[in-house]
C-alpha cells in the first residue's frame, strides 16, 4: 500500500477518483456528451459474463478428512457442450481443489497453482503447501481481481488436512471466504446443503457414509439442476493422501416420472 | 445496492448499456457494543449469508486487534476480510515502530482514515470498534462505510442495526423517559441486555441468528462468551 509516501512526495490519496482540489467532470454532464470524450472500456480486461460454465461443487468434512464431488460438464450457455471437464484436482498430498463457474478462469488459475507446487518441489526443503495457505492465497487473488472489476468468475472449494485436522473452505469470485463442515456451491447451495447439514447434525460421519451422502446429493442435483450431467468425479483427502476417482456415471431412477403430471 | 445509474444520475454514461459485474455482496450479520465505566462489551452473530442462502452458521465477526480493542465488522464479507487483514498489519507495524500497542482512540482514528482512503470504491462494511481508552474507561466507536467516526456509549450496527438501536436508546440511554434514575450500567446488566437484544434481532431479521460471540474487555484482559440464538 502506498501510504508510506514522504513529506516532499506524498502518496496519492486514492486512484481512479477525482484529484483533490480539482474540478471533477461527471460523465453524464453536458460537456461529456460529445462522442470522442466517452471513454470506451477496455474490452480485453473486463469480464462481464462467464462463457463456458460449470455447476455445483459439493464438499463434506468427515471424521478423518474431506470429500469433494463435481460433475464433468462444461455448459456453453444452455448447450451441454463439453462433457469432459474435470474440476476436482489434487494440488499436493495435503490439498484437493474443486472449482465451479467459468472453466477458462479455472484453467488459468490451475496452471498457476501447479507451477507454485513445482517451484516448491524445486526448493526441496521438505515443506509442503498447506490447505489454509492455499485458501488464504486464493482469497487474496480473487479479491484483488474483483477490486479491479475483472473477476475470475469461479467458486473454489479447498479441501485438505491442516495440521492433522480436516479443512474445508470456500472462496468465491468476490473474495468472500469462509470455512464450514459442509459446503455446496451453485444450485447445490439450495438443494444439497439441507441434505448435508441434516446428516452431519449429530456429528461427523465416517468415510463410507460421507461418500454415500455425497453420491446421493449428486443424484438429487442431476434430477433438478438443469445444467447438470450424470458423469461426476469424487475425490477424498485424508492424512494418507489425495485420491480422485475416475469419473463415474450416476445411477438415476426415473420410475417416479409417470406420477408427475405436467399441465 | 450501490447501483450507479439509479441513485447517482451524474455518473450515468450515455450510449450502449453495459453489463456490469457487481463487486459487492451483502452477507448480513449484526454487531452490538456497549461501553461502561471500566469495561466494554461487544457481541456479534455468527451467521454468514447471501440472499436467502446461509453460507455458514459459525463465522465469527469479532476481530481482536489488541488486548484492549475489538472490532466487530459486518456487511460485505470480502471487504471485511481485507480490511481486518490490513488493520492487523498496520497495528503490528505501529507496535514495531513505537514499541507499544496502539491505544483504542488511535485505532479508531486510523480506521477512519483507512476507510476514507477507499472513498471512491468503499469497503461496504458496518464497523463497530469497542475497547478501553487511555484512561481505562469503556469506549465504543461506530463508522459508516466511508469512515465517518463517532464515539458513543452504545451502538448497534449491521443488518439489524435499525431494529436494535432504538431499543438500546431506551434501555441504556434512557432517552425521553420520565422518572428514571441515571446510574452507571453494571457489567452483568450490560451482558444480559446484549443477549436480550440479539434474541429480539433474531426474531425479525433473517440475516441475524444462529449464535453470538460476546467479548468482554476489561483491564484484566478479554473474556469470550458464546450464546445460542434461534436458527431459523
Amino acid at each position: 500500500m502506498s501510504f508510506m509516501g514522504d513529506m516532499m512526495n506524498p502518496a496519492p490519496l486514492w486512484h481512479n477518483g477525482p484529484s483533490p482540489g480539482a474540478f471533477y467532470s461527471f460523465p453524464a454532464n453536458a460537456n461529456s456528451l460529445k462522442p470522442t470524450s466517452h471513454t470506451v472500456h477496455d474490452i480485453r480486461s473486463h469480464s462481464a459474463t462467464p462463457i463456458t460454465t460449470t455447476t455445483t461443487v459439493i464438499g463434506l468434512k468427515f471424521d478423518k478428512g474431506c470429500v469433494l464431488a463435481a460433475d464433468t460438464l462444461g455448459s456453453y450457455g444452455s448447450l451441454a457442450r463439453f462433457r469432459d471437464c474435470p474440476r476436482v484436482t489434487k494440488v499436493n498430498d495435503l490439498i484437493m481443489l474443486g472449482a465451479g463457474g467459468d472453466y477458462a478462469d479455472y484453467q488459468y488459475l490451475k496452471d498457476i497453482i501447479e507451477q507454485k507446487i513445482i517451484d516448491e518441489q524445486c526448493i526441496g526443503d521438505g515443506l509442503q503447501l498447506k490447505p489454509q495457505s492455499l485458501y488464504c492465497w486464493l482469497t487474496r487473488v480473487m479479491y484483488n481481481k474483483r477490486s479491479k472489476m475483472d473477476p475470475l468468475w469461479n467458486n473454489y472449494i479447498v479441501a485438505g488436512i491442516q495440521d492433522g485436522e480436516p479443512f474445508l473452505g470456500s472462496v468465491d469470485k468476490l473474495g468472500t471466504a469462509y470455512e464450514d463442515a459442509t459446503i455446496a456451491t451453485g444450485l447445490g447451495a439450495y438443494m444439497a446443503t439441507p441434505l448435508l447439514r441434516d446428516a452431519t447434525e449429530k456429528g461427523p460421519l465416517d468415510e463410507e457414509a460421507a461418500k454415500a451422502l455425497v453420491r446421493k446429493c449428486m443424484e438429487v442435483l442431476f434430477y433438478r439442476d438443469a445444467r447438470s450431467f450424470p458423469r461426476y468425479q469424487l475425490g477424498v483427502v485424508t492424512s494418507a493422501g489425495v485420491t480422485i476417482e475416475e469419473p463415474v456415471e450416476l445411477k438415476h431412477d426415473w420410475s417416479l416420472a409417470h406420477m408427475i403430471q405436467m399441465k | 445496492m450501490l447501483s450507479v445509474n439509479e441513485n447517482f444520475p451524474e455518473y450515468a454514461v450515455p450510449g450502449a448499456k453495459q453489463v456490469h459485474f457487481e463487486p459487492y455482496a451483502d452477507n448480513g450479520g449484526s454487531v452490538v457494543a456497549i461501553a461502561g465505566e471500566d469495561y466494554a462489551v461487544i457481541g456479534a452473530d455468527t451467521r454468514l449469508s447471501t440472499g436467502f442462502a446461509i453460507y455458514t452458521r459459525e463465522q465469527k465477526k469479532l476481530f481482536k486487534l489488541s488486548e484492549l480493542t475489538v472490532l466487530g465488522a459486518t456487511g460485505c464479507w470480502c471487504d471485511t476480510l481485507t480490511l481486518t487483514r490490513l488493520l492487523q498489519a498496520r497495528m503490528r507495524m505501529y507496535e514495531h515502530e513505537h514499541n507499544k500497542a496502539m491505544s483504542t482512540p488511535a485505532v479508531a482514528q486510523m480506521l477512519s482514515t483507512m476507510l476514507y482512503y477507499k472513498r471512491f470504491f468503499p469497503y461496504y462494511i458496518s464497523n463497530v470498534l469497542a475497547g478501553l481508552d487511555a484512561e481505562g474507561k469503556g469506549c465504543v466507536y461506530s463508522y459508516d462505510p466511508i469512515g465517518h467516526c463517532e464515539r458513543s456509549n452504545y451502538r448497534a450496527g449491521g443488518s439489524a442495526g435499525a431494529l436494535l438501536q432504538p431499543l438500546l436508546d431506551n434501555q441504556i440511554g434512557l432517552k425521553n423517559m420520565q422518572n428514571v434514575q441515571e446510574a452507571p450500567l453494571p457489567r452483568e446488566k450490560a451482558l444480559s441486555l446484549l443477549k436480550d437484544v440479539f434474541i429480539s434481532a433474531a426474531e425479525r431479521d433473517i440475516y441475524t441468528g444462529d449464535c453470538i460471540y460476546i467479548l468482554i474487555i476489561t483491564d484484566s484482559g478479554i473474556q469470550e462468551e458464546k450464546f445460542e440464538l434461534r436458527k431459523d
